[in-house]
């Protein structure tokens, strides 16, 4: 006889290996039935220690490390700790520098949002779109690798300006590119926005209202899907984006099919910089010399990623290691949101929310340490960390 | 002593075997803590353009069923526990593919506090794909050299 016959709690663990997502991460949704009363998160299997190796390296070595922090949104961690250090060296970085900066950064973001415009496709099932609009990375992605040689991790910085420079046939085979694009662009848009079978997949579904997104803390096009008006390359321009502003991109309706409109309509704005940029080069050099040696300091630089706002905090000591860097990431902002607008939805839409903030793992995966009330803050020396580690593990 | 005669019946089903799991290897991608640019290289081997699906490789979502692992990243601590169950799961014979710069020896991220440095720290690997991140050409590459290497000596070429 069964003496409770109070309903049993079932929890559906995913992860971290997963054939859905590509990166590790656990989550364990509790359902009743088909639909899902809660989500737990359990990240860190991409914690790797970033900010302290950075501790012990030098400025240089450091930027290659901080591009490896994310492989989709490499140039941007670069770009956002090459203006922190060139702050705090006191270095005025030449204008046409600058402007590939953006420039490669609009590339990055027409890359990334194609990438996600495809993952977001595969996990609503229509696999015909994921490898159409892969297919159509690919000239993004020639795109950079003429201009810097690599597909991914392109490292356009250097400390001090950029590697290499845009030359006239390089030019032209960004037009052409853009042009492509641009065609293959309204194809999709036409997708995301009238196909039946697809918007029953995306319309109503995760749907967060402007005052949620803000009292969640999301960014960038997840906050911006819900009608949020920010975007730091309008709030506070950095590299070129003053001189090549672009327009925000928002939309009201705050589901998934909002944050599709949102990423496609940010392609065509992109595509629309790119074409500006390259049509009004700033002369000049492309970089300045560095000092090894940084002065004493400290200084937050903020830059708008594909995903969100990036957010860096460098802390000089006066020699060629930084002293600390601390780093956050869009997405480990955006995964509140994910708990918050999960329940009440299918088991089956689980991916597609997963999805719809353009996730990134190995972006998110800090270290966190609360401290206790008396606030009296902790220093880990590397020995404590590692000892921490192999503790915790054991 | 022991003797043990193979019938000739089972020297044809392994070459069958063979045969099959040569032309048709599935395989499953675990990212044991790499950035991304790995993993998002192998996404773009399956699409269009590099077509991993011509020589018959599928990529498959559990370890149960597959034959090659695809394995990224420098192995976190938190990660290598999950490296080694996965690969307990897969069924013999099981061969791993380790891409990327980290994956070999830790690439950037060698002696970070929280990293073993390297697929084959935790379990064995055979066949390495250097870069970083590699081309997906380098990618299918590699796997199709590990293809190459199971054949037996007199089907070479």
């Amino acid at each position: 006889m069964i003496q409770n016959p109070k309903p049993q709690k079932f929890i559906v663990p995913i992860g971290p290996q997963h054939p859905a997502l590509k990166e590790p991460g656990h989550f364990e949704f509790t359902v009743d039935g088909e639909i899902v009363t809660s989500v737990a998160i359990r990240l860190g299997y991409v914690h790797r220690g970033i900010e302290k190796a950075a501790e012990e390296r030098n400025y240089v070595q450091d930027l290659y490390l901080l591009e490896r922090v994310c492989g989709i949104c490499s140039h941007i961690h670069a770009t956002a700790y090459a203006l922190g250090v060139e702050k705090l060296a006191g270095i005025t970085v030449p204008p046409r520098a600058q402007a590939i900066r953006e420039l490669v950064a609009e590339l990055e973001r027409v890359h990334s949002h194609l990438l996600w415009l495809g993952v977001a496709a595969h996990e609503a099932g229509f696999d015909t779109l994921f490898m159409y609009s892969w297919r159509d990375r690919e000239t993004v992605m020639d795109i950079l690798e003429r201009l810097s040689g690599n597909r991914v991790n392109y490292s356009a910085n250097v400390l001090g300006g950029v590697k290499f420079n845009v030359d006239a046939a390089q030019a032209d085979a960004i037009r052409r590119g853009m042009d492509f694009l641009e065609e293959r662009t309204h194809h999709y848009y036409n997708i995301v926005t009238a196909e039946e079978t697809f918007l029953r997949r995306t319309r109503g579904v995760g749907t967060m209202s402007a005052d949620q997104a803000e009292a969640l803390g999301t960014l960038g096009p997840t906050a911006r899907a819900s009608g949020v008006q920010r975007d730091l390359r309008i709030d506070s321009p950095y590299a070129a984006y003053t001189e090549f502003p672009v327009q925000i991109v928002t939309a009201s309706a705050g589901d998934l099919e909002a944050r599709f409109v949102v990423h496609v309509n940010e392609l065509f704005e992109s595509y629309r910089v790119i074409r500006v940029i390259l049509d009004n080069f700033p002369p000049g050099e492309i970089e300045v010399r560095m000092p090894r040696r940084i002065p004493e300091g400290e200084t937050i630089s903020r830059v708008e990623a594909p995903r969100g706002e990036l957010f860096y905090f460098i802390k000089s000591n006066g020699t060629d290691q930084p002293e600390r860097i601390k780093i956050r990431t869009p997405s480990l902002s955006n995964w509140a949101s994910v708990s918050a607008t999960a329940p009440g939805h299918k088991l089956a839409d689980m991916p597609m929310i997963l999805v719809g903030i353009d996730p990134c793992f190995s972006c998110s995966d800090r270290s966190v340490s609360i401290l206790p009330h008396d606030r009296q803050s902790k220093l880990w020396t590397w020995e404590d960390l590692r000892q921490y580690g192999i503790e915790y593990y054991r | 002593m022991d003797m043990k005669l193979t019938h000739p019946w089972e020297e044809a089903v392994d070459e069958i075997r063979r045969w099959a799991r040569i032309n048709s290897p599935w395989a499953i991608h675990f990212n044991s803590g790499s950035c991304n640019g790995c993993d998002i290289e192998i996404l773009a081997t399956i699409t269009p353009r590099y077509d991993l699906e011509r020589f018959g490789i599928k990529l498959q979502g559990s370890p149960r069923h597959a034959d090659v692992m695809i394995c990224t990243g420098p192995v976190t601590r938190q990660a290598r526990e999950r490296l080694v169950r996965i690969y307990e799961q897969m069924p013999d014979p099981k061969f791993v593919v380790a891409v990327g710069s980290c994956a070999i020896s830790g690439g950037a991220f060698r002696g970070c506090y929280n990293v073993e440095g390297g697929i084959d720290q935790v379990i064995p690997v055979n066949m390495y794909v250097p870069g970083c991140p590699p081309r997906p050409e380098a990618i299918i590459y590699g796997v199709v050299q590990l293809l190459q290497s199971l054949k037996p000596e007199s089907q070479k070429g």
